[in-house]
């Protein structure tokens, strides 16, 4: 088989440099085939989803919505290493490290923590790669098919350590659960 | 006629009426427009405020009030607020001569629905879209800004050279109803004798034409973002924006008008002298004038349909279908016109 003939996609096409007919020339035969086909979309299913009243079908595979692990004993994981902050292509992450103190022990796991944990969920890009570099394990993306909820403040869309860490009971009730199995 | 005060009174309320019905008009253009955009677009178009969005409009115009009033530094500061003035009120001049409706019996009187008929009906629109020229040139100018003025130049070159198409179009018309008064005109159109059908190429130019005038896609190119940013319009900012934009979708609506009106029988609608006759004369001219709004209504929605359908043109394009397609054209046309109105005295001089 020559080369001309060769065609992966089967939908190769001789580009033609026929003079084009008077009728063609006048291009109104186009222009009333091409209103007739923005016509037909006019009547078509429309594809928009009304966000927030609709959601989205998410895949099963779909991240999103960080949370703040806590361990078995409902201790909060994050050492505020800065690893996540660091590694955040989008720079949405900012946080504040404190000593942890002696009666605190069974809040935090390390000894040092942090103190003020914000994501700003309009820069963020739910790429997960502040799940990647975290050591401790501390911050995961979640399953929650639950997007960031609308809202006309800028504020509302910067998510502090009281929407981020897991709550206590849930922590307990997964521990419960890992010592049954 | 008698000039008295209930004629005064009379006049004044089919002014208010007819400015208040383009204001409306032209707002909710701006709202149509979005949402044939999205439906062209399988999308579903701007749907919050208000139900299906129709305060979208108040919305728009709340929000252009309370943008910053910017200057650019130009020292043409009075022609600069001239500009957008021009442009807006001519666009609202033009439905002085629009016949509405036949008449209305009101009162015990006839009430002409029009604001005034004047025997020049057409030239007058003619003069007053070539003036709304200027409304954009010293916009453009007085901005001091390239791309305005390029904006500008565009515009005013472009609708210069369609004036001329469409002026030749509209001949062609003219020859055929021998008076240029709107009223004339639509009064010869009744029942279904639209001059459309008597003069279908007529119709044709004079559609492209003013697709060009009203500076609409596909001759869009004094506002062509890819190239020139806003155009004419780019330093403009909050309201003298809106009035721009405005503007463009008032003289969108009177165009549509004109072209009802000339072509498709104005407020003609079949049977209307039956019902005039039959049912009573208010009711037949309701109906009349809810033919005209019809008709209207799908010039408008036409004007948007080919704006999403049909790409831009490039300049020289433009220029090549203006001066060298459509101008011959019209040429011809008033050439075969006149050879069919002179058929019977051509005959006999040829002595058949
Ligand atoms: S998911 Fe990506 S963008 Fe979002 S906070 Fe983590 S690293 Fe930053
Ligand atoms: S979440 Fe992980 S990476 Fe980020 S500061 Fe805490 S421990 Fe370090």
């Amino acid at each position: 088989m020559s080369i001309e003939t060769i065609s992966l996609s089967g939908r190769k096409k001789m580009v033609s440099n026929k003079e084009m007919t008077f009728w063609e020339r006048l291009y109104l035969v186009a222009i009333v085939k091409g209103l007739f086909i923005t016509l037909k979309h006019l009547f078509r299913k429309k594809v928009t989803i009304h966000y927030p009243e609709q959601v989205r079908e998410m895949s099963p595979v779909y991240r999103g919505q960080h949370q703040l692990k806590r361990d078995e004993q409902g201790r909060e994981n994050c050492t505020a290493c800065g690893l996540c902050a660091l590694s955040c292509p989008a720079e949405a992450i900012t946080m504040k490290a404190a000593e942890r103190k002696a009666d605190e022990k069974h809040l935090y796991r390390e000894e040092k923590y942090a103190s003020i944990y914000e994501i700003n969920m309009l820069r963020c890009i739910f790429c997960g790669l502040c799940e990647e570099a975290c050591p401790k394990d501390a911050i995961y993306l979640t399953t929650s098919k639950v997007l960031v909820p609308s809202s006309y403040e800028r504020e509302d869309f910067i998510f502090g350590k009281d929407r981020l860490v897991m709550p206590l009971d849930v922590a307990i009730k997964n521990a419960q659960l890992n010592n049954a199995n | 006629m008698m000039v008295d005060g209930a004629f005064i009174i009379e006049k004044s309320v089919v002014i208010v009426v007819v400015f208040a019905v383009t204001m409306i008009m032209a707002m909710y253009s701006t709202w149509a427009e979005r949402k044939v955009a999205a439906f062209l677009q399988d999308r579903v178009g701007p749907n919050r405020a208000g139900w299906g969005g129709l305060l979208q409009p108040l919305a728009d115009g709340m929000k252009l009030f309370s943008k910053e009033e910017f200057f650019p530094n130009t020292p043409n500061k009075f022609l600069f607020v001239v500009g957008p003035a021009i442009a807006m009120s001519t666009a609202l001049m033009t439905s002085a001569v629009i016949p509405w409706g036949d008449k209305l019996h009101v009162f015990g009187r006839d009430v002409i629905l029009q604001a005034t008929d004047i025997n020049i009906a057409l030239l007058y629109i003619f003069g007053v879209l070539s003036v709304g020229v200027y409304g954009i040139m010293i916009g453009g100018w007085a901005s001091n800004n390239k791309f305005s003025l390029m904006g500008a130049v565009r515009a005013a070159s472009q609708m210069v050279s369609y004036e001329v198409a469409m002026g030749l179009s509209m001949i062609a018309l003219l020859m055929m109803t021998g008076t240029m008064s709107l009223k004339e005109i639509s009064l010869q159109q009744q029942g279904m004798n639209w001059n459309v059908f008597y003069q279908p190429l007529s119709f044709l130019i004079f559609l492209i034409c003013s697709f060009a005038e009203t500076n609409r896609t596909p001759f869009d190119l004094a506002e062509c973002e890819s190239e020139l940013i806003g155009g004419y319009h780019t330093e403009y900012s909050s309201m003298k924006m809106g009035f721009y934009l405005f503007a463009e979708y008032a003289s969108m609506f009177t165009s549509a008008t004109i072209i009802s009106v000339l072509f498709f029988g104005g407020y003609n609608y079949p049977g209307m002298q039956w019902m005039v006759e039959n049912v009573g004369v208010n009711i037949g001219n309701v109906l009349g004038m809810v033919a005209l709004f019809a008709k209207v209504c799908f010039f408008i929605f036409f004007y948007m349909w080919v704006r999403w359908t049909i790409p831009r043109f490039r300049y020289d394009q433009l220029m090549h279908l203006g001066w060298r397609i459509l101008i011959p054209l019209s040429i011809v046309n008033i050439m075969i016109t006149g050879v069919v109105i002179l058929r019977h005295q051509i005959a006999a001089y040829f002595g058949f």
